[in-house]
């Protein structure tokens, strides 16, 4: 779970992974302010399934792709972007379509999150 | 060569991740993995970081891969953090404090949670160790909460154990309790901005007196405030020294000797162990036995005797 971008907002990204905690799974808290760059790396240090980032600045559209683009150059474009934030209908399908796996409205249910990982975020091992 | 350039492999970060998480995974794939690297492994210097939760230790070790890195060694840390005891699930924050390091290719971060590991969660440490001396660090830093038996039990792979203490984190008595002081070959009073931190020292020190340490070696007490990185270049030259004096008294070979042992008899009551439970109920004497004991004919004692002297001989026949 990361924060990207310049928003001090982190209360709902800790209780996401609170939430995950309490449903079984391992999260890797990177704190807040990070670039894509970091959370690329973090990402495929960390061996994650998902990644989830939140951006509750309006700047998802310049801080997504770059994520993106920064875990395909790390030959891991498979690990599965989940998107949090304040994120109009227009921009959904528009980082659907860039590549994110998901994109959750900030007001999205905690359960709607986990539920969501536990059907699509665990990646099958070759 | 110690020139601080990544490590031969660094540009492969995601093949030594997903070896990593097979490990974790899959206890029965390290034999193999371990055995492939083996000629590879053991030239990395192992220190261990362990103390109470919140004393320091991510700060601490962030500030030490600084001091490393200057030093022209390359760093990967390995960062235990427990697991829930109700979901099995973790939160795993360490490496928010180490992050300045993202661009460096020449330091690699790698979080783990406790679980319940099958093999016991110091067997999972210890062969992602040996993967990452195969990829070349230079310097192994471990860090875990130093409380349970198997944290401690983690610390065993380090070459230099340093224990991390603050002001105000539980009276130094607790530590020495918890069995910690004796392994400790650094102690690092962190937060020394706090009050408090002098008393912790001079407890540390007198107690110190108390427990001798096995070999013949002093063990400093160090004061630091990690987050501003006062103090930590003494924590480094007390590391560097008790490297030095390892090397010199001989003492590294002794203690890698005693790791190595203890590790091929953890493997080998292990695989006995399971060995014994998948056969025992499939017939003969011993699942006679055994069910004489269920009926309630048999002491636990007398049987669990006659079983083993059926599975491996006693001495002398
Ligand atoms: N005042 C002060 N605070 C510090 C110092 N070192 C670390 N901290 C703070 O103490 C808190 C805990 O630091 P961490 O480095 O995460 O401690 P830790 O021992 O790794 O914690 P766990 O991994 O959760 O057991 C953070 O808020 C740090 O900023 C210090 O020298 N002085
Ligand atoms: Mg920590």
């Amino acid at each position: 779970m990361a924060k990207i971008g310049l928003d001090g907002h982190d209360r709902g990204v800790k209780v996401v992974a609170r939430a995950l905690r309490d449903a079984g799974f391992e999260v890797v808290y990177t704190g807040l302010h990070r670039t894509p760059e970091e959370v690329a790396v973090a990402a495929v240090q960390e061996d994650v399934d998902v990644i989830g980032v939140s951006i509750l600045s309006g700047a998802h559209m310049a801080l997504v792709p770059p994520l993106l683009d920064a875990l395909q150059a790390r030959d891991a474009g498979d690990i599965k972007v989940l998107v949090g934030g304040v994120i109009p209908e227009a921009d959904r399908a528009k980082l659907r379509d860039l590549g994110a796996a998901a994109v959750f409205d900030q007001d999205a249910s905690t359960d709607a999150v986990v539920d969501w990982i536990r059907r699509h975020g665990v990646r099958s091992e070759e | 060569m110690r020139d601080g350039s990544p490590p031969a492999g660094a540009g492969e970060y995601r093949a030594l991740s997903r070896l990593i998480s097979r490990i974790e995974n899959h206890p029965g794939a390290a034999a193999s993995i371990i055995a492939d690297l083996w000629s590879r492994t053991g030239r990395a210097r192992r220190v261990g970081l362990t103390g109470a939760p919140g004393v320091g230790k991510s700060t601490l070790a962030d500030q030490l891969i600084t001091a490393a890195r200057d030093g022209g060694l390359t760093v990967a840390v390995i960062a235990v953090d427990p697991s829930s005891p109700f979901s099995g699930g973790a939160i795993l924050g360490d490496r928010v404090r180490m992050v300045r390091h993202s661009g460096d290719p020449g330091v690699y971060i790698r979080s783990m949670a406790a679980r319940a590991h099958l093999g016991g969660l110091a067997a999972a440490t210890r062969d992602v160790a040996y993967v990452l001396e195969a990829f070349a660090f230079d310097l192994i830093l471990v860090e875990t909460v130093g409380v349970g038996q198997s944290e401690l039990e983690i610390m065993r792979l380090a070459d230099t154990v340093v224990v991390v203490t603050a002001p105000g984190f539980g009276d130094a008595v607790q530590t020495l309790k918890a069995g910690i002081l004796e392994i400790a070959d650094v102690l690092v009073v962190n937060k020394a901005d706090r009050p408090g931190a002098k008393e912790t020292v001079m407890q540390l020190r007198e107690m110190r007196r108390l427990v001798p340490h096995h070999d013949a070696w002093d063990v400093p007490v160090v004061e630091t405030t990690a987050s501003t990185g006062a103090g930590v270049a003494d924590v480094w030259e007390a590391i560097r020294r008790h490297g030095e004096h390892l090397r010199t008294s001989g003492e590294l070979e002794a203690r890698r000797g005693r790791r190595a042992e203890r590790e091929v008899l953890a493997l080998v009551e292990a695989a006995l162990a399971s060995r014994v439970r998948a056969t025992v109920h499939d017939r003969g004497e011993p699942a006679e036995l055994l069910a004489r004991a269920k009926r309630h004919e048999a002491d636990p004692h007398s049987t669990a005797k006659a079983i083993l002297e059926r599975l491996i001989p006693p001495e002398g026949r």
